[in-house]
Parts: C-alpha cells; structure tokens; sequence
C-alpha cells in the first residue's frame, strides 16, 4: 500500500521537531507524501480542479502554521487531513458548490454487485447441499488468461473502476485499502459513523471485483 | 454487507463462526470472499499520482517563506 509517510508516533514527533526546525527536506518528502491524495480527496468537495488545489495549498499553510501549537493528540497524517477537510468543506460551502454525496441511506438498493447471494445471507444456518444458494458460482479467477494480470492493463481498470464509483464509496475505498488509514481514522476524517463507513466499503470493494470479473473472466 | 462485516472484525462471535462454518462448505462463497480478498490487494497495490513539478517548487517556496518568518500567523 502506498504510504510512506504514514507514521507512528514516534516518528510523527521526529518530523515535527525536524520541520519547526526548518527541514526543507522533510517538507518535501511529506508533500511528497500526501500532496497528490489531499487533492484528490478535496476534489471530492470542489467541482472546480483549481479551487481543489487552493485548498490543498491553504491546507499545508495551515500546517505549518500550526505546527507550534500541534500537541499530537491524532497522528500527523490524520491532522493534516482533517484541516484539509474542514477547509474544504468551508470553501465549497463559501462558494455554494457543495456536492451532491452519495445518500448513506443503508436501505437504498444499490445496483453494485446485486444478486450476490452471500451479500443478503441473513441466517447462515443452512446445511449443505445449499440448494438455490448460488445459481452459478463465481468463475473461479485463476483461469483467467495469464496474460489478463499483467500489471498495466489491471491497474488501468481498477483504476477506472474506483474512479466510477460514487464520491464517498471512492474516498472510502482509497483512504482504507490504497492509503492504509484505519476505519477510525477515516471516521474521523470523512465525519462518518462506523457502520457508514462499513456499508460504503462494502459497497466500493463490491463493484470493484465485479469490474475485475468482467476483465478477467468475461 | 456480512462479508464486509467480517472481514472488518465487526460480526460478533456466534455470526462470525456460522459464517465461517459455512464458509468451509460453500465453494460459491469461498470463492467470493477469496476474490473480495484479492481485490483488496490488487487495489492495495495502486500506485497514486505525484505532486506535479510546479506545484512542488511553489510549496517548498511556501516552505521558505514560513522559515523565514515570513508567513504571520493566523488568517
């Protein structure tokens, strides 16, 4: 997974001592880090690419402004995306252009991966033979062609795949699963309760298999 | 939802070994739950963009401005 800055404490106390003491390579390797993610996460609330960036800017200003005062409290990381939220949900609410997020209503259908038995079993009771449990089993991956995991191709559809999805299930998706934040962190970040967070993962890791079946097997 | 819940540890004891006993038995959906679990990985294994040159260059001047105190405090 790719997060290179993520930090322990420890080291978060180490990067904070070398910034206030004006590491510019440690500024560096932080934005390095974190820069691209933040933009991507504060385009989830500005329709605009530029308004995206001047958030991301104010955002890291901010940082380092309030580095003195930064008591350590959370993780680095999860401070620096929190004020990256908050100020981008002050700027699109300034601006009017709050957008639309995805209904967390857990009771709307969701066209993601339907008809998935396992996904409705309630009372896992039965005993074999599971008559009408699956009509047909999923096709078994490893007899897809060799060639279909080559890496650029796969990458290129997952990437579509997660870029298809829903605002929230995409930011879950790639807070969780691409940038190794904890569920409580990303709680915390996106404003969200466990159980939300749990169906909007669900929901995004769904559809992703379901766009590598059809790449893979289909 | 329940595969979610139990990869993410939130099924509670007695779900979590119906599911699993269940699991043993069902080709249908041990396949699932190693292809969910697959996907994780192979997302895992996305490779996000960089921080482009100009962008770079203007925070590390940002950087500079704030070292040299030139960046007051407070909006």
């Amino acid at each position: 997974m790719t997060d290179p800055g993520g930090a322990a404490r420890g080291d978060d106390k180490i990067i904070i001592e070398r910034l206030r003491a004006g590491d510019e390579t440690v500024f560096e390797q932080l934005i390095e880090s974190y820069h691209a993610p933040l933009l991507r996460l504060a385009g989830m609330y500005a329709s605009d690419p530029r308004v995206a960036e001047e958030v991301v800017q104010e955002t890291w200003i901010a940082v380092l402004r309030g580095l003195a005062k930064f008591e350590g409290r959370s993780s680095l990381k999860t401070w620096i995306y929190s004020i990256l939220v908050n100020r981008a949900k002050t700027s699109a609410q300034r601006e009017g252009r709050y957008r639309r997020q995805e209904s967390l209503d857990e009771t709307a259908t969701d066209p993601g991966d339907s008809g998935i038995p396992l996904d409705r079993l309630v009372n896992i009771t039965d005993k074999p033979p599971y008559s009408g449990h699956w009509a047909t089993f999923p096709t078994a991956w490893e007899y897809a062609p060799e060639a279909r995991f080559d890496s650029v191709e796969l990458q290129r559809v997952i990437h579509e795949a997660i870029d298809s999805l829903p605002d929230l299930q995409r930011e879950v998706i790639t807070l969780r699963d691409i940038n190794a934040f904890s569920s409580d962190e990303v709680c915390n970040i996106l404003s969200i309760s466990e159980t939300n967070q749990r169906v909007l993962l669900h929901r995004a890791r769904t559809r992703v298999r379901r766009a590598l079946e059809k790449y893979l097997v289909e | 939802m329940i595969i979610t819940d139990y990869l993410e540890g939130a099924l509670p004891l007695p779900e979590r070994m119906r599911f699993e006993d269940h699991i043993r038995d069902c080709t249908g959906c041990t396949r699932y739950l190693a292809q969910i679990r697959q996907t994780i990985e192979l997302v895992g294994e996305i490779r996000e963009d960089q921080i482009g040159a100009e962008a770079k260059a203007e925070l590390l001047a940002v950087f500079q401005d704030w070292k040299s105190g030139e960046l007051a405090a407070k909006d």
